[in-house]
């Protein structure tokens, strides 16, 4: 590893490896389309991978499962994985590099050092603030610790997952290791956020497309997500919508409307709540994705989905009066309360202010009497 | 038996009323198609989706409700600077000490009853006109967490002064659930505001309930002349 030659551009990497220039051409043409590109922008992408030399790329893992690495290197085009991933982070990353121990920890202060505000740090997971971050300890020093260091002279973090970006499972209440998404602990570095359980492969190696491409971060949400893909929510373009709008839901997951393919709206699917790319991208070479395997969205990528209310109930609980609570319930409790509180009331009025009642009265029947 | 001369005063200008009613109609109209938003009912359809769009109109009704209900909203907040004194803003916001025994005296009388004989107010009373403004201070929560929601699928510029609820708020979902959770709040206002309306009616023959049609109140010369004096002492203090 430490006789890598000098910077080589993507493409040069590639031919070596036996990918004929058509592949590449493919490549960039399939990504061009997914960052949203118009046509003419696939000579950009295509430009910018034979020229730029490549960039050097640190991918740590902290508080995760690897889920995104595997999405990542089963994205549709093989080149995604052999390139981005292989090669482009081939500096240091926990789970592919073929260096370990003393001579993996060396690898990437090497490249710290030798490529100093040049590297995109990539990080997969949380990072434990509880007892001093003693819950996920790499090379002897805690997460955090290490994170503070390596995106100190980092050009761009990328939050790979939703561990990295609000969490994920592992900051669900009581969240015992003070699990604590990568944003709310560094600043002065720009941060992309890539969200879900995992990213889709194809949005991954499109953020990175784009990073080398640009050379900037593409443009992003309120919430620091790319725009290109978490802009619509899964309902958005969901090709179930047409049954939602004509209001045909399925009701329970064994019913005539679930063999019918109608919206799983009411079982509990949070693809109106959730910014993501499923339903246009798709997963495994677009071959499907949750809702068309009759399954509804668990709103992964969006922020706080452990607790925000059951996986397979639209309603969510209503705060401080337990998981079995939700608005309805608690409000028509109230509703009821309230009736009963009304009619006390007037039962009240009418014993209590009984003479200013009766003046009233008497006065207005007395009128009566006249005419 | 004591015979009342009334008094004809014109409490709520029209302006007013039209605001009430507007406001009374989309807030009903936001309610019903919001709880069925939230819980679609279950129908049975033999045809093909296509053929119906049930679900897309109740949303487009909701959100049509909702860019009325805000027009009436602010066009009511102009109103309490130029309306009358019983439109005022001061009726809703409690500024003054007096503000604040007014609404212990309405608490004593009407509602816990442990003083007899009633409260005068010609106009809101002090704890009613607080009320109001806790409900405006919904109005306002709903407006946010509902264009906020509603700004990821709309293109208008208005829709568009909302894109940053959900980043403060994290996700959708915390967004939606509040939303969800005011509406009972206007529920429950409801309930409590139509019974207090028959209570004042019933109990002092002032005309409450036909006063948001016409804008009259029927108030005894005795009353009347009463309330004349106090404004009047008020307003030689303030000077």
């Amino acid at each position: 590893m430490s006789t890598r030659p000098a910077r080589t551009t993507y493409y040069e990497e590639l031919r070596q490896r036996g990918y004929s220039r058509r592949d590449f051409m493919k490549f960039c043409a399939t990504v061009a389309a997914y960052l949203g590109l118009e046509a003419s922008g696939t000579a950009q992408v295509v430009q910018a991978l034979s020229d730029k030399p490549r960039i050097p790329v640190i991918w740590l893992h902290f508080q995760e499962c690897t889920c995104c690495s595997e999405s990542f290197i089963r994205s549709s085009h093989p080149i995604v994985a052999d390139i981005l991933l292989d090669k482009l982070s081939l500096d240091y990353t926990e789970t592919l590099m073929a260096a370990s121990g003393h001579q993996a920890e060396k690898c990437m202060r090497d490249t710290m050092e030798k490529y100093k505000g040049e590297y995109v740090l990539c990080i997969e997971g949380s990072v434990p603030t509880e007892a001093d971050g003693v819950y996920c300890m790499i090379g002897g020093r805690t997460s955090l610790d290490i994170l503070k260091e390596v995106s100190a002279t980092a050009k761009a973090v990328i939050c790979w997952g939703s561990c990295a970006c609000n969490g994920c499972v592992q900051s669900a209440k009581p969240n015992p290791t003070g699990a604590t998404p990568i944003h709310k602990l560094i600043r002065g570095v720009p941060i992309i956020k890539v969200p879900g359980c995992p990213p889709i492969g194809e949005v991954m190696a499109g953020v990175l497309v784009h990073l080398i491409t640009f050379g900037k971060l593409p443009e992003l949400d309120g919430i620091g997500r790319p725009k290109a893909f978490y802009s619509k929510r899964v309902h958005d373009t969901c090709y179930r919508r047409p049954f939602y709008d004509a209001g045909l839901f399925v009701e329970s997951f064994d019913d005539e409307n679930a063999k019918k393919g109608y919206c799983l709206y009411k079982v509990g699917c949070k693809g109106p709540t959730t910014y993501n790319a499923c339903s246009v991208t798709k997963w495994n070479n677009g071959t499907s994705y949750p809702i068309q395997s009759g399954h509804g969205c668990f709103g992964c990528s969006e922020e706080n989905y452990w607790d925000a209310g059951a996986l397979y109930a639209r309603a969510q609980p209503f705060p401080g009066f337990g998981i079995e609570s939700d608005a309805d319930k608690i409000g028509t409790a109230a509703a009821i309360a309230t009736g009963v509180g009304i009619a006390a009331h007037a039962v009240m009025t009418n014993i209590r202010k009984s003479k200013l009642i009766h003046d009233v009265i008497e006065e207005g029947k007395e009128a009566e009497k006249e005419l | 038996m004591n015979y009342h001369k009334l008094r004809r005063v014109f409490v709520w200008e029209l302006p007013v009323r039209v605001f009430h009613w507007i406001n009374a109609l989309a807030i009903t109209t936001l309610c019903i198609t919001g709880y069925m938003i939230g819980k679609p009912p279950a129908i049975m359809f033999g045809g093909e989706a296509w053929e119906r769009y049930l679900f897309g109109w109740i949303r487009y009704i909701h959100f049509v409700a909702a860019y009325i209900f805000v027009a009436n909203f602010v066009f009511r907040i102009y109103w309490g600077f130029v309306g009358n004194k019983y439109a005022n803003w001061k009726n809703f916001i409690p500024t003054t000490r007096k503000y604040f025994q007014e609404m212990w005296e309405v608490l004593k009388i009407d509602i816990f009853q442990t003083k007899p004989g009633e409260h005068m107010a010609v106009g809101h009373n002090a704890l009613a006109g607080f009320i109001y403004f806790l409900t405006f201070i919904a109005f306002g929560i709903q407006v946010i967490t509902g264009f906020g929601l509603y700004a990821a699928m709309s293109e208008s510029w208005f829709a568009g002064l909302f894109t940053w609820v959900v980043p403060l708020f994290g996700a959708d979902s915390g967004v939606r659930n509040l939303h969800h959770i005011l509406m009972w709040f206007f529920i429950l206002f409801t309930i409590v505001h139509i019974y207090l309306v028959f209570y004042h009616d019933y109990l002092k023959g002032r005309g409450e309930i036909s006063s948001m049609g016409g804008g009259w109140k029927f108030i005894e010369e005795e009353a009347f002349q009463a309330e004349k004096a106090k404004e009047a002492a008020e307003s030689k203090k303030a000077a």
